[in-house]
This record gives structure tokens, sequence and C-alpha cells, in this order.
């Protein structure tokens, strides 16, 4: 793979100092010296007036902002490869993301990066990488091309889970000019020295993972491979001295139905986002046409890849008239019900600590890119796995080829955890 | 020969008097230069997230309490998506699910007496931006100004009957929401308009006949030119078959008389709506709810009726100042300050009203606090400023507001440092008056011969001197004092 598909554009300012990490963007963050395209034909090169809060916190840090990282086109598909800049494989000749093949280069120590519907958390699975979607409001969106703002968070890829607290410790915190942002006191509960606060004060979120219970449910929706990955990620757990036992089965259909309901919610979220794209404003603008009617439908339809186009269609019907009570309402109270399983599930857990579910990251442990082409809407399926996160809120850790999904607030307790799946995928490869 | 009613209900807009946008740190200012009051957020450029502003829901919440409303406790922003140049989002921000008030009335007065008007919701939405045609070039330029202002919308139920019932339901819920700060509610600078909609049907009837809808109306003149016009149209296709009357939004030519079908617009199933994810529903908790319930004003009937009761203003006098909460206030305040009533009310109603007409002001927007312009008839009153240096001071009050300069709290020390106090010297009064009589002996001697009016232009020519620093009455006395000597 050439360059360019990893870095859309590259800071051409060096890392100044060999204690700052080097921190790629991915390109549905926005910054002012570089462009930021989200993957997009419609956006490719826009120029915004202002940087993400985590661009600014990251620099205030100290931080080196190595470029902006390539992305799926709104970051929202299987594994990047809707990108207008082109899809990345690996040495191998798998599917990854630019983010995670920049990680398995050692091009930077850390990728931030908008999660919409699980894409890092995947590639981080099949790469070995450690990528982090945390708690719902506890790092700004403010800044992010938005897609589907009431799931999406941002989240961090690195090759370590240390690496990726260190990166969460400088995001993590309140934003005014975020109106889903949480107050201080609670952004800072995920954050290295809030969580050691925490818990020698023995607060609930901050005690030690104990129990992890497996969904089951789920475990027909993957290969063999995957189950072998899963049965070692709970060999290691119980060697660590972790309880491990079955979700309950309303939880389990919760879980199978869990990412027809994010689809809904994530493609209506999306086709209003992106309505903004007409071609006239910013952006790409089509070059022929009579009358303005003709320039909107032309300019979009000319600028959006398929994958886009299908999830404004899909969008627009769920919410139009009649369609909303059968489809959107449904969608919502199916996340209602799935954070009150969740929510079940956690407290249900050992008197010393705390509950997380474990799950895999995607059904199989390769991609090539003739699977997405034979199917161009896996990422509306494969993300069974990673939509339970995204429709909750809940933290969510992708480690060892494994998902971990955990209370509100248990971000650093499950990197704690991320460590022992880790040896996990070590000990599984060598099988 | 059957006998028609008319059916109307209202759907008129307001623009928030709040200083900023709705979802940004905007000012809030249509009127200003073409797209200076802008920014990432209200022009829809991606990655700005809206923050509601507080100040919106307070005046949301004071419309429905005005307007005898349920308030409710949780109330949401949703979506609602469709695409045109004046909405750079592509979605307006309005409430569609949860609208802060609902099943609320207006009371207004009839012919036949008091009558209710249901009012269905209010809910509070961003307006879009503007568009300018120039028919000259064929181009059209957009005004983001306006984008993200905030509006309340208020929807009647359809229970208006007439014309004259239109104009008494606007005029009062104009007075209303000026007396209750929420908005400036002027028809002719846009910051007030009502879409009407409107149906005819044989008396008794009690289903609906076709209805059709007037967009925009900016003038209570052409609301009433608009519903006699179409009542007779849809009357005459009733019972002529002149034409096909069919569920439509129409414009109104004012200059024609004539309303105009307007291309059909896209019906609601097609905003598709659904809730906002980036803004929390808001959650109106009951101290939050009496703070705002607190704050209502007297209705203007109310307080007029005290103020001639209590306060002991004629009808006229009473009348003039509930016009204006502005005047309510100053008068209010005046009078606290130790003016007595008559003296407030005739130094709002003749006074300040005659420099805000003068400046092309309207009488909400009267800079004078009533404090101030209590101890300013208290100066002119005990005789330490002319009643000319009050009315100077007054307007140098006003001059003070319009460069936004605070109004001083100590009204005689700013009087004295503009140099519009009455000198309280005696001999120097003295001297100027022995000056005069001095220059001008022929007068001087044509009073003391008789002619009472040959004391007024030696009066004139002192005052001339003292640049009309001093009590006219001590200055009367001293001169006839002297040219009786």
């Amino acid at each position: 793979m050439s360059e360019n598909t990893l870095f859309i554009f590259e800071n051409p300012c060096e890392k100044a100092a060999t204690d700052q990490l080097s921190i790629g963007l991915d390109d549905l963050i926005l910054t002012q010296d570089m462009p930021t395209s989200a993957g997009s034909k419609m956006l490719a090169g826009y120029k915004s007036l202002f940087a993400a809060r985590v661009d600014e916190r990251l620099r205030e840090a100290g931080h080196h902002v190595a470029g902006k990282v390539n992305v799926g086109e709104f970051g929202f598909d299987f594994l990047g490869e809707t990108s207008h800049f082109g899809s990345v494989v690996d040495a191998d000749g798998n599917l990854t993301t630019a983010a995670c093949q920049l990680l398995a280069d050692g091009a930077v120590d850390a990728v931030v990066g908008l999660d919409v519907n699980g894409a890092q958390a995947r590639a981080a699975a099949l790469s070995g990488q450690v990528h982090l979607k945390p708690t719902y409001g506890c790092v700004s969106r403010f800044g992010t091309v938005a897609v589907a703002c009431s799931g999406e968070t941002v989240g961090i890829a690195a090759r370590s889970a240390s690496d990726v607290q260190q990166v969460l410790d400088v995001l993590a915190g309140h934003d005014d000019s975020d109106g889903t942002s949480l107050p201080e006191t609670e952004c800072a509960r995920i954050t290295s020295n809030g969580f050691a606060e925490a818990a020698s004060a023995g607060e609930t979120f901050a005690a030690p993972i104990t129990h992890v219970k497996v969904a089951r449910g789920l475990m027909d929706a993957f290969d063999a491979d995957t189950a072998q990955l899963m049965e070692a990620a709970i060999g290691a757990l119980g060697e660590q001295g972790i309880a491990v036992s079955d979700t309950a089965p309303q939880t389990d259909e919760l879980l199978a139905v869990g990412n027809l309901a994010w689809n809904i919610l994530m493609c209506a979220e999306l086709c209003n986002n992106v309505n903004r794209f007409e071609g006239m404003k910013y952006g790409y603008h089509t070059q022929k046409y009579q009358t303005i009617g003709e320039l909107y439908t032309k300019s979009r339809t000319e600028a959006f890849g398929i994958l886009t186009k299908t999830a404004i269609l899909y969008g627009s019907e769920v919410l139009a008239e009649g369609n909303y009570d059968r489809c959107y309402d449904k969608a919502l109270r199916t996340r209602h019900l799935m954070s009150e399983a969740f929510a079940n599930e956690f407290a249900d857990g050992t008197s010393s600590g705390q509950t997380a579910i474990l799950l895999p990251a995607c059904s199989k442990r390769s991609y090539s890119l003739a699977d997405v082409e034979a199917n161009p809407y896996l990422a509306f399926e494969e993300n069974r796995f990673t939509a339970p996160a995204a429709i909750t809120g809940l933290p969510a850790v992708s480690a060892g080829g494994v998902q971990l999904v955990g209370p509100a607030f248990s971000d650093a307790a499950l990197l704690h955890l991320a460590g022992a799946v880790s040896c996990a995928d070590c000990a599984g490869k060598e099988a | 020969m059957t006998a028609y009613e008319t059916v109307i209900g209202l759907e008129v807009h307001a623009e928030l008097a709040t200083k900023s946008k709705i979802f940004c740190s905007c000012t809030n200012g249509s009127d200003a230069e073409p797209n200076t009051h802008v920014c990432p957020a209200c022009c829809g450029m991606p990655g700005m997230l809206p923050v509601a502003n507080r100040q919106v829901i307070n005046l949301g919440m004071t419309a429905g309490m005005m307007l005898n409303c349920h308030i409710n406790r949780t109330t949401t922003f949703d979506k609602k998506s469709y695409y045109y140049p004046d909405l750079p989002a592509s979605y307006q921000t309005t409430q569609w699910f949860a609208p802060i008030a609902v099943n609320g009335y207006v009371t207004i007065e009839t012919e036949d007496g008091p009558k209710d008007i249901r009012i269905k919701q209010i809910h509070m939405e961003e307006d879009a931006g503007k568009l300018v045609h120039d028919n000259w070039s064929y181009t059209t330029l957009v005004d983001f100004n306006r984008t993200s202002v905030p509006l309340i919308e208020i929807v009647s139920q359809p229970d208006l009957r007439s014309a004259d019932e239109v104009v008494a339901y606007l005029e009062r819920l104009r007075s209303l929401l000026r007396f209750a700060k929420v908005s400036g509610a002027r028809m002719e600078k846009g910051t007030m308009r009502a879409d009407v909609n409107l149906s005819v049907r044989p008396v008794g009837s009690n289903e609906l006949g076709v209805r059709t809808e007037m967009k925009n109306m900016a003038s209570i003149a052409a609301i009433r030119r608009a519903i006699e016009y179409e009542t007779a149209r849809h009357i005459d296709a009733i019972e002529n078959g002149t034409e096909e009357l069919v569920q439509e939004t129409r414009g109104w030519n004012d200059d024609a008389g004539k309303s105009f079908a307007m291309r059909n617009k896209e019906t609601a199933g097609d905003y598709r709506y659904f809730p906002d994810p980036n803004i929390m529903p808001i959650v109106i908790d009951d101290e939050w709810y009496d703070r705002i319930h607190a704050t209502l004003p007297e209705f203007p009937e109310v307080k007029r009726e005290h103020y001639v009761t209590n306060v002991g203003l004629s009808d006229y006098d009473a009348d003039m100042l509930t016009q204006s909460r502005a005047f309510c206030d100053c008068f209010e305040g005046a009078m606290a300050a130790g003016a007595a009533p008559k003296e407030a009310a005739n130094w709002i109603i003749t006074n300040c009203a005659g420099i805000l007409n003068k400046r092309g002001m309207t009488s909400d927007e009267l800079p004078v606090p009533g404090a101030a312009l209590g101890q300013l008839i208290g100066l002119v009153g005990d005789g330490k400023v002319s009643n000319a240096n009050g009315k100077r001071l007054l307007e140098t009050l006003f001059d003070l507001d319009a460069q936004g300069e605070i109004i001083p709290d100590d009204i005689a020390a700013f009087a004295e440092a503009e140099g519009l106090v009455n000198s309280s010297d005696t001999g120097a009064l003295e001297a100027v008056v022995a000056a005069v009589i001095a220059a001008d002996p022929e007068t001087a001697q044509a009073y003391r011969d008789g002619r009472e009016k040959a004391l007024n232009p030696l009066f004139g020519a002192c005052m001339k001197q003292l640049k009309g620093k001093c009590d006219t009455q001590v200055l009367r006395n001293l001169l006839i004092a002297e040219l009786n000597k």
C-alpha cells in the first residue's frame, strides 16, 4: 500500500521531543492546520475554521499530532473500505484500517478517531492492537464530523492498554461546547488519577472487574476460529481468578437485535447530519446544473459512495411518516431495554468487584477486499458485536481479538483487564 | 340563502428578545449588516454542536404561563429535515414531540363580550436565514444573521370566527408578549408573523370545510383584508362552483388585494422529525418553574385598573401608560422615587414619548429607569433644575443610553456635573439682574411706568445670561424687586 492511503495529510512539523507521543487523528476530527475530508469525496480537502477539542487537548498536553489518518466515508463502514482515498490491506493481504496499519508499522503511538460503528474496534481485534470506546459523554465530540451523535464517541487505538490510558488521560474532560458532555467530576473518573482516587475511596465504578459474563446468544454468529479465540480468552480470564458465567437469555435476545436498532438510529442520524452537504456552501460542487435542485442532486450523487447512499435512503425511510413508530421509535425503545438489560447483568456481579460482558469483535479472524466487495453491507451485519456499546453508551475495550463491555466509567478497569485477554490472543495464535 | 361562518386558526411566530441566538453565542440582531452575526454553528458547518440557550427556555416558559398553558416539565428539541438555501444545516431544530407549553387560552374582547381562544401549543425553534432576491440580476443572496434566532410558535385552536376576532387576538398576543418582555412582537419588523389557516362552513355545521393556509402575514391590516378576501372566495366557490377548493398554502398579494396558490409544500410526514440527540431533554424542576412564575407581570388591564382606582390617574393616562411594559416600569419606579403620579405620567406620556418618537424608537425601548426619572422630576419640582433644563437632562439620559453608557444612579450629581442645576447663589443672580437693567434703562423705565409686559424682555435677557440655570420664580421676584427699588 502506498503511504497516502494511510495518512491523508501528514503534519509537516516533525515531532520535537522524544517524550512526546506521536498521535494520528482520524479524518473525522477537525483540525485547523490540516484538511478534514471525513473519508469522503464530498469533503475532500475541506479546511475547517476551527479545531476539534480533542486536537486542542492533545497539543496543549504537548503531544505531536502526526497527521490525518484515512477512514471510511463518514467512518461507519466495516474496515475503512469505503474511503474516497482508498482501502488499506496489511502485509498478509488482509483488510485493515489505516489507523491500525500505522500502529502496526510503528508510525504513530496512538490514533484518536470518531468511533461511529466499530470499525476501529474490529481492526484492533484483527491486528492485535487495543481500542477503547470510552463512556459516552466523557470525551468531547466538539469538532468531530457528526454522523450518528447519539452513540458515537471519540475512540482511542494504540499498541497497548497503557498507551490508550495515557491518551485517555489527556482527552477526558468536560466541555461546555458539547451539550452531551458530562460534568468534570464524572469525566475525571475514567482518567488514571481519578480512577486511582476513586479506587482508594472504594467507589463502585473503580472496583476491579472480578466477573465476566459471556454472551452465549451470539456464539453461533461467528466462525470456529473466533470461537476458539473466545474460549482462550475465557480460559485466560479464569486463570486470573475472574468468575465467568453466561448472560441471561433476555440479554441474548436483545443482543441479537441490537444492531438492527442501531442501524435504524445510526442511518437516521447520518441521513440528517449529511443533509448539510448539498454541494453549495463548501465541499464538492457539481460542474453542470440548471436548477438548485439539480445542483443538490448531482453534487450528492457524484460525491457520496454507495454505502453512504444506502444509509441515507434507509435513514429517510425509517423516519418517514407512518414508519417513525414502526421503526425509529421501536429502535429507541430497544436502546432503553438494552441499557436496562446491561444494568441487570452488571448488578448481578460478585459483591467485591464489577462485572463486564465478553463479546467477539467480529465473526471471523480475517477479511479480504473480496469479502467487502461480495457483501458491501458487512458493516450493517458485523456491527452486531459493536452495536451494544454504541447503543448504550457503555465503555468497550477491544483487545486480544475480543471485546469487553463494562458499566459506565469502568473504562480504566476494562483497560486493566485488557492485559489478561491480550495474552490469551498470543496463546490462541500459538495454538 | 345559506349563512356561512369562517373558521380560523392562527400560527404566530414571535422572535424572542434574547441577547444571543438559540444554540450559539452569536448576537441576536437580524437588523445588522448581512452575515455579521454568524459563526460555524449557525452556518451549519461540520463539527459544531448545539448548546441550548437557557434564556430561550425561560422566555418560552414565560410565554406559556402568560397564555395560561400547562408547562411540560420535560421538554425536548427535535430535528426537522428539509432543503432550502436559507437553512444551512438542512434541518431546523424545533419542538415536535414535547413542546414547552400546551393547552392554554387567551381571552379576547368581542362584540358579544369576552371569548377564550384556546392555545394548542407553544413551541421553541430556530429561525432560518433570509433570502434577498435581486430581480434585476436574477441572483439571490443569503443573509445568515437570522439563522438560529430563537422563536416561539404559538398555535391556536380553530376558535376564531372573523377578521375582527383575529385582530383582537393578535393585538392581545402582542400586548402580552411585550408586557412579559418575551418578544418585541413588531409585525412591521418581522419579529412577529402569522400564518392564517382558514375554512368556511354553513352556520350550524360541525364539520370543517376545505382549509387553506396563508403564510407569513406581516401586518394586521393585511391579515384583515386577506381574511375577508379568502372568506368571500371560499363562499363563492361553495355557492357558485367558481373553482374547486383544495387544501393548499396560499400567498397574499396585499397590493392586488388577492391571494394566490403557491407551490404545494411538503406535507408534515416528509419533514422526518426525530429527537435531536445532541440536546439532552430539558427538565424543569419546581425551583426553576417558581422562579420564572415569580417574574410574570400583571396583565395590562389589571395594571390599568390599579392606576385608575388606586393611584388616581385619568383613564387617558392609564391607557397611555399600559400600552407598554417599559412605560409602566418607569412610571412605578418614578413614583417609588417620590414623584407624584400625575407628574410622573405626564413626563412619560409627553416628554419621554416625544423623545422616543423623535428618535424612531418604540415605547418598549424607553431607556430611562423609573428611579432616574423620579429624581429628575424631584429636581424640577424643588426648583433646582428649570423645566427646560429638566427636558434637556432627560434628553441627555437618552443620549447616554444610545452611546452604550450606563445611566447614573445619582441624577442630582449628574445634573450638577452637566451644569444644568440652577445657581443657588442669589448674589450672582442679583448681579445679572442689575447688569440687565443697567444695559436697558428704557425698558426698565417702561415697566416702572406701569407696562407690565416690559418685564418679559428683561427676564429673557437675564435667562440668556444665566444660560437657563436658575429657578425662574426666584429670578422673577428678584427682577421685580430690583425694578421697584
